[in-house]
């Protein structure tokens, strides 16, 4: 018995469902592809450049792990089906055959496992190909065809139970506020109708880093200005568009559009985790149809504009020599490159870049549903071997900001792994609450 | 009729006419499959963006250019050497002058002629073995990158081979080639010329919209 066919299958039967699976696959990647897939797909001139933008790549060396060949399944369903004078092809006997279930299943390691779909291979494409972007397309295929990785599909299992990928309940969400509220003596309204802005956080970032609950708590009274958190969607992890799933991810964000619209606030503040921003700000509205009735505005984005009307004023800077790393959903393909590097200019006294800072940077190797994937694990930490080597060019490095909870647990557990204790990671909004004039702050 | 004759005439015009209504028909396809709507507001503008991505990755940003250079100095030899004999070689001018535009402009000396090929032959060969021998373009390269490779390399070498307009044979081989480059066109990925400009302006809108040319 193959390892395709299930127990009680027959063999008829068993062949029956690998071509439904590689059939839906097919369907996903040519529903998914528009005239700006196709020109990717008809552009690419194999240059094979990409590689030398690509973490996976070139902290292995492997050529399979080249960004335009994890495309090939989908590039050969496009070719058979959709491309322009496929029939000219077709007659000279050109055309690609479909990929099959075994290929998809062989494909899925470049799919998911090495791309975090940050973006880097589009900056050196001579082409300017989103392969990124592509990349989350073809796993709606994936899905499509029963062949997203277990970590994952673990994570959509759970979100459908709990809302959150790592089973945060609200109950959980209530006991770290309470705490926060007891660190910092500021109360954090939940569920306040009337609020002006509403908060939403990363599972990450409740369990693992909660002190981000009490920066908020501080920065904003700092500003003086009104906000809550849900107990209905205060999770911003959007797993559906991590895997691939259109139906999922809009489940998601309408979730948070509900919320906000019962609660009437103006503006819904994404936190600092790379993807949620992508998936709030710029994929949501698609994924329900219409625009909402409020603004989605980054942590980043808020703190740097609140500072900019002298709301918060800083007082001491952090004197510690801190250098900055770029989270790819944020900044390549979130347009928010300016914002970070105002607020450290101003809480920071000895800020310095690092190579390839800003749009450039490498990813962190745990994006894309990489980290939530067990299965990449090791593929995972050999490309954050890239991510060191641009800390370690810094000398006398004493602490990364990670504006990202995902990036920053993928720094932590990659420097534990490496015992490498010299340098700490932290958040932005951390660091310019911590940095915040608060005679000034209290006077308002 | 001779040889050279079907070369510079029926053949030719039913090339050019593959040449142009193929092209045509690709871009118009991509064209007319249209792109998905993106409704979220927008922070910039995704007109813009396109023009943006356009001009944007004409040049290498400095992250990656040692890592490419290679690629950088093969790359723009062969395309910017193909484009100036394309346009600049004096029987390429005649030839626009009678044949199609009914005027001209001055063509390349000789000596210029000889060493623009000389880069557009030296890019090509760098580009080609290049595709041969390393790892990543081998395991992604594809029959029609080759095939495209050598006819493009076969028309130049015969159209240096036709210079002097001395030997008829030389010159049909030259326009034999032409013809055949002609027809497989817009087949094949050789179409990356005009379709870049798609791809790089779909990236170019959708990041535009955010604020940002990647």
């Amino acid at each position: 018995m193959s390892d395709q066919q299930t127990a009680g299958q027959r063999p008829d039967e068993a062949q029956d469902d690998r071509q439904d699976g590689a059939a839906a696959a097919v369907g996903k990647f040519l529903e998914f592809t528009d005239g700006a897939v196709a020109s990717y797909f008809e552009s690419c001139v194999h240059c094979g450049e990409c590689a030398e933008a690509c973490h996976f790549y070139l902290s292995t060396g492997d050529p399979r792990y080249t960004p335009t060949y994890k495309l090939l399944p989908m590039v050969k369903a496009y070719r058979r089906a959709r491309a322009p004078l496929r029939t000219v092809r077709d007659m000279f006997g050109l055309l690609p055959d479909d990929p099959t279930l075994d290929e998809l299943r062989e494909w899925g390691p470049l799919v998911y496992d090495s791309c975090t779909m940050c973006g880097r291979c589009t900056l050196v494409c001579p082409m300017g190909i989103d392969i990124a972007g592509t990349i989350a397309r073809m796993r709606e295929g994936y899905v499509a065809a029963g062949l997203a990785p277990e970590g994952l599909v673990h994570a959509t299992e759970m979100v459908r139970r709990t809302t959150s990928p790592m089973g945060v309940t609200a109950k959980a969400l209530r006991a770290q506020v309470e705490h926060q509220e007891k660190e910092t003596g500021i109360p954090i309204s939940l569920d306040e109708k009337g609020a002006e802005y509403m908060a939403i956080l990363s599972s990450m970032e409740i369990m693992g880093y909660p002190e981000v609950i009490g920066a908020y708590a501080r920065l904003f009274k700092a500003a003086d200005i009104s906000w809550t958190i849900s107990t209905k969607a205060y999770e911003a992890t959007n797993i559906g568009v991590q895997i691939g799933s259109g139906a999922l991810a809009r489940e998601i964000v309408q979730r948070v559009v509900d919320a906000a619209e019962e609660l009437g606030v103006r503006h819904v503040i994404s936190p600092e985790c790379g993807h949620a921003y992508g998936a709030l700000r710029w994929a949501g509205p698609n994924l329900i149809g219409r625009r909402y009735d409020f603004e989605v505005v980054h942590i980043i984005e808020l703190i740097d504009r609140l500072r900019r009307e002298g709301r918060l004023p800083i007082g001491n800077r952090d004197a510690r020599r801190i250098t900055l790393h770029d989270p790819c959903q944020i900044v390549r393909r979130g347009g928010l490159l300016k914002e970070p590097r105002r607020l450290l200019d101003a809480a920071a006294s000895d800020f310095v870049e690092m190579d390839n800072a800003g749009i450039a940077n490498l990813c962190c190797g745990g994006g894309g549903g990489v980290s939530a994937n067990p299965r990449a694990a090791e593929l995972q930490s050999r490309a954050f071997s890239c991510k060191l080597d641009q800390l370690n060019a810094i000398e006398g490095l004493q602490a990364v900001v990670v504006p990202c909870a995902n990036c920053r647990s993928v720094f932590e557990d990659a420097l534990d792994e490496r015992e490498i204790d010299n340098f700490e990671i932290i958040g932005l909004g951390e660091l310019v609450a911590s940095t915040l004039d608060q005679d000034k702050a209290a006077q308002g | 009729m001779s040889f050279l004759q079907i070369v510079e005439g029926p053949l030719f015009w039913v090339a050019a006419a593959v040449f142009v209504l193929g092209a045509l028909w690709r871009v118009g396809g991509l064209i007319a499959m249209k792109r998905r709507r993106d409704i979220a507001p927008p922070t910039g503008s995704a007109a813009a963006g396109f023009i943006r991505g356009n001009l944007r990755h004409f040049l290498p940003r400095a992250a990656f250019a040692r890592r490419t250079w290679i690629h950088l100095v093969g790359g723009y030899g062969f395309h910017l050497g193909l484009f100036v004999l394309l346009l600049f070689a004096a029987p390429h001018v005649a030839f626009l002058d009678k044949r199609i535009l009914g005027f001209s402009w001055p063509a390349l000396p000789r000596w210029a002629f000889i060493l623009v090929a000389e880069i557009a032959f030296a890019g090509l060969i760098i580009l080609w073995v290049r595709r041969i021998s390393e790892p990543v373009m081998r395991l992604i390269s594809d029959a029609d990158d080759h095939v495209g490779s050598w006819l493009t390399f076969l028309v130049m070498l015969s159209g240096c081979f036709a210079l002097q307009q001395s030997h008829d044979a030389l010159r049909a081989t030259h326009m034999f080639l032409v013809d055949i480059w002609l027809l497989y066109f817009p087949f094949s990925r050789l179409m990356h010329a005009f379709t870049f400009v798609l791809s790089r302006g779909h990236t170019g809108a959708t990041y535009g919209r955010r604020g940002i040319t990647p």
